[in-house]
């Protein structure tokens, strides 16, 4: 089934062309890829999906609604549904890691808060931080930290579909590989869809189910193994690694 | 004895209770559920049998709560039947489960003069980094003095433009309504005496030589003090000014020194069109309330009133500019990294610069009356 299917979508800044008619489907408990080189629109994709950024043209349901024409309590509703990854993290500067894991608990939810402590140093300890990280800042961490504690946070509310922007970029490799046994794992346990953003060979290998590679329009999509029998010159070069 | 609610059914026999579990343990149901879980006595001596047979649903919370439930029990006492579809899922999550670590920090309470020796010190530093700042300044101001090419005249235009030219209609303005007040208020007394001509006078000298240099000073440290902390600190959080330093740009010249510059050159020049425009509103009340012609006003200004009021309003002007622009660079290199910071330095910035204009101003207004001038 569908999850969320892009139909004509384009988009342009100024006279900068971004994407042309992009159509694509990702279905129910995938774990996507965007793909494409810099400046390719991948963000911009994604910000479109979450309701960051208006679509010019075209369209984008979601759950079998159109993201566009939601009245504000049906987006209230559906943003409770997804959780995003910034690429950067986007920690709130003015709370400390666990209280920036359990913030989404704390508002949308009426569980104890004991409990919602509990949630949050479990997750916590599932993205793999140590346990004395968790009175810390934002400004005390580590960018590789920082993304960690941004996945604690996204995980925490248990959303049906998580957004990562580039999750890896700035991990060192171990840590890449068990957040994409993680990110695994929880997809199949949580039965999660998970669309994601990343340049991370190894997740494009181990990880995605599906993906598209963007140039303007969709230059491909499908798997691995079908990337690498493309006899597109664009996708050959994009794949193609020096060793 | 048995307990039944829409989640769960429990049994309790003497020492063993079978808790079976149903329906859909999410979110919302587990407010309900913890209510009613802990209304029950249940010790820990007693066996606990979860089954999880008819349950259709658990979410990451209810699986948490579920696992911090069992672990009050003693584990060789527990006996969770029926796992199913869950046992992955409870698996992960039991291996993760972590609570709260109870050792506590405990906030040392300092002892009296411990907390006065740590105030002193940091004002200590704090004073020292402000008199650092300063030796820099006064070092770069010399070398770019010497050595002319070093100055960035175009960031120092930009600045002239953000900060004087932008805010000539917000100085405008006020100086307009304040040279009203002061005209208005002034022609009501001297209007008693029938002394009306005096209203040029008194106009002209408080204006030039106090309100209008305070004024147009007191907006200026408002609107570009606050602007240079925010720019300044912006680019500290981003690691900008890092970067300059790597380079080898000198934040001091890059940054600091345009923005002194722009100030000492266009804070004169604006307390200059605050003076025409604050008179020019005193003599529309002396026309409308006094019945002084503007001829006759202009030309009693040129007669009774001596330059050397315009000139002490100009040439505070130049160290109102200096301190403002100092005191906003000086606070954004202060920012610390994280977004609060900004908004806490801009305000000291802002106040700071208000309550130094005024200071300035006290000494100079002491000082030049008791030389004579």
């Amino acid at each position: 089934m569908a999850l969320i299917t892009v139909e004509n979508l384009s988009t342009q800044f100024g006279k900068n062309v971004i994407h042309t008619n992009l159509n694509f489907e990702i279905k129910e408990s995938e774990i996507f890829g965007i793909l494409g080189g810099s400046g390719s629109g991948k963000t911009t994709l994604i910000r479109q999906m979450v309701l960051l950024q208006n679509i010019q043209q075209g369209k984008i349901n979601i759950l079998n609604q159109d993201i566009s024409t939601l009245d504000l309590k049906q987006i209230q509703t559906f943003k409770t549904k997804f959780s995003y990854l910034f690429q950067f993290g986007a920690l709130y500067s003015f709370l400390n890691v666990i209280e920036n894991i359990s913030v989404m608990l704390k508002e949308y939810t009426s569980l104890p808060s004991e409990l919602i402590v509990t949630i949050a140093y479990t997750y916590l300890n599932m993205v793999g931080l140590p346990l004395n990280s968790a009175t810390l800042y934002p400004s005390q961490l580590s960018g590789g930290m920082k993304k960690r504690v941004a996945l604690a946070r996204a995980l925490a509310m248990e959303p049906k579909i998580l957004f990562l922007d580039e999750p890896t970029s700035g991990l060192d490799p171990s840590s890449t590989q068990s957040f994409n046994e993680l990110i695994v794992q929880l997809q199949e346990l949580l039965n999660l869809t998970i669309i994601i953003v990343t340049h991370d060979l190894n997740t494009i290998k181990n990880v995605l189910t599906r993906f598209v590679v963007l140039n303007k329009t969709i230059a491909f999509e499908g798997n691995y193994e079908e990337a690498l029998e493309s006899q597109d010159p664009f996708i050959q070069k994009f794949f193609t690694q020096r060793d | 004895m048995e307990n039944i609610c829409d989640n769960f059914k429990l049994s309790h026999t003497q020492n063993a209770i079978e808790l079976h579990l149903f329906g859909s343990w999410s979110k919302e149901s587990l407010i309900c559920i913890i209510k009613k879980l802990s209304l029950l006595n249940i010790t820990n001596s007693t066996s606990l049998t979860i089954d999880f047979s008819k349950l259709s649903q658990c979410d990451s919370s209810a699986m948490i709560y579920l696992i911090g439930f069992i672990k009050q029990f003693n584990t060789s006492l527990v006996t969770l039947t029926h796992l199913g579809k869950f046992e992955a899922f409870y698996n992960l999550y039991c291996t993760y489960y972590t609570t709260k670590p109870s050792l506590t920090v405990k906030k040392e309470s300092l002892w009296f003069l411990t907390a006065v020796g740590i105030k002193v010190h940091w004002l200590y530093e704090s004073i020292l980094n402000a008199i650092n700042f300063i030796g820099e300044l006064v070092y770069f101001i010399v070398i770019s003095f010497l050595n002319p090419k070093t100055i960035r005249f175009k960031a120092m235009l930009n600045h002239i433009e953000r900060s004087a030219i932008q805010a000539l209609f917000i100085v405008g303005i006020t100086s307009f309504l304040v040279g009203i007040v002061i005209a208005y208020q002034g022609s009501v007394q001297l209007n008693k005496f029938g002394a009306n001509i005096f209203i040029v006078e008194m106009v002209c000298i408080t204006m030039f030589r106090e309100i209008a240099p305070l004024m147009t000073a007191i907006v200026i440290a408002g609107r570009t003090a606050s602007s240079y902390t925010a720019e300044i600190g912006a680019m500290k959080i981003t690691e900008e000014i890092d970067a300059m330093k790597t380079m080898g740009f000198e934040p001091t010249i890059f940054l600091t020194l345009p923005r002194i510059f722009a100030l000492i050159i266009s804070l004169p020049l604006l307390i200059f069109f605050s003076d025409i425009v604050s008179v020019f509103a005193g003599s529309v009340v002396a026309y409308l309330d006094l019945n002084v012609s503007f001829a006759e006003f202009i030309n009693r200004m040129k007669d009774t009133v001596e330059l050397k009021h315009f000139l002490i309003g100009i040439f505070k002007g130049i160290f109102f500019g200096i301190a403002i622009a100092a005191i906003g660079c000086y606070h954004g290199f202060q920012v610390k990294n994280n977004t609060t910071s900004i908004g806490k330095y801009t305000t000291i910035s802002v106040v700071n610069a208000i309550f130094v204009v005024i200071a300035l101003n006290a000494i100079f207004s002491v000082i030049l009356t008791q030389s004579g001038i």
